[in-house]
């Protein structure tokens, strides 16, 4: 599944993305520290957090992670957005806790 | 051995640019077919040693060789340098401001996390002097 499949799936807001939103989801990680993030998280992951900020973009891009989902009603900061469209990271936004949307994820990734 | 040689100032005080060495470093390693999982070492490594020069030391320097059997960083500052390494190598253990931790750093895995990542690691320091971090990841693993 893609990122634009899973935004659609979703029901999402998509904030930025370019060619990487057809780049495949390989699985998904949660977690908001930055540091464990970048240890943890795999290469093509979509990545779920709260952290909205170019530290994420940089995190994404160091992790090769597939997008940054943006969860609980967080929305990237202008920073963010910019240095995401300079590294091609694609940001998707929801209302939805992190639970939730993990869980949905877990579902349409089966 | 010579090889390949890469240089960096890394600005202090400055988020916006922290990651730029580390993106720019992993970019080259792969144009040098450098192994995917040896590259993410590095990216991980020098990332983590860049935001400790922007929260900590007002920014530095990194230098990076690359030879045909490992990748060599070394990151220096002029900052106030690491009053007790050993606690500072403490996973959990931090001296970051707040401001430092709502944008998702500072829980004190910065150094760990370095350690982890590399071979080897060197920290030398000096109050009021600066740090130098010297850490060499190994492109072919030893025996």
């Amino acid at each position: 599944m893609t990122v634009a499949e899973m935004a659609n799936a979703l029901s999402v807001t998509v904030r930025c993305g370019g060619d990487a939103m057809s780049r495949e989801i390989g699985g998904c990680y949660c977690g908001d520290l930055l540091s464990m993030v970048m240890g943890r998280a795999k290469a093509d992951d979509i990545w779920l957090t709260v952290m909205g900020n170019m530290n994420s973009v940089a995190v994404a891009t160091l992790a090769d992670a597939a997008c940054i989902l943006l969860c609980e009603g967080v929305e990237m900061d202008a920073e963010g957005e910019a240095k995401a469209l300079q590294q091609d990271v694609p940001v998707l936004q929801t209302e939805l806790p992190v639970y939730e949307t993990a869980a949905k994820i877990a579902a349409l990734l089966k | 051995m010579s090889g390949i040689h890469l240089h960096y100032d890394v600005p202090g005080d400055d988020f916006t640019r922290a990651g730029e060495a580390s993106g720019s470093v992993k970019k080259a390693l792969r144009q040098l077919g450098i192994p995917a999982e040896v590259i993410r070492k590095v990216a991980i490594a020098m990332y983590e040693g860049e935001i400790n020069m922007v929260i900590h030391a007002y920014g530095g320097t990194v230098d990076v060789e690359v030879t045909g059997e490992d990748i060599t960083m070394v990151l220096k500052d002029t900052g106030p340098g690491i009053e007790d390494i050993d606690r500072a190598m403490t996973a959990g253990y931090s001296t970051a401001p707040d401001n430092v931790r709502s944008l998702g750093f500072g829980a004190g895995m910065g150094l760990p996390n370095m350690k982890k990542y590399t071979d080897e690691m060197t920290v030398e320091s000096e109050v009021g002097v600066g740090t130098t971090v010297t850490m060499k990841v190994y492109i072919t693993p030893k025996a």
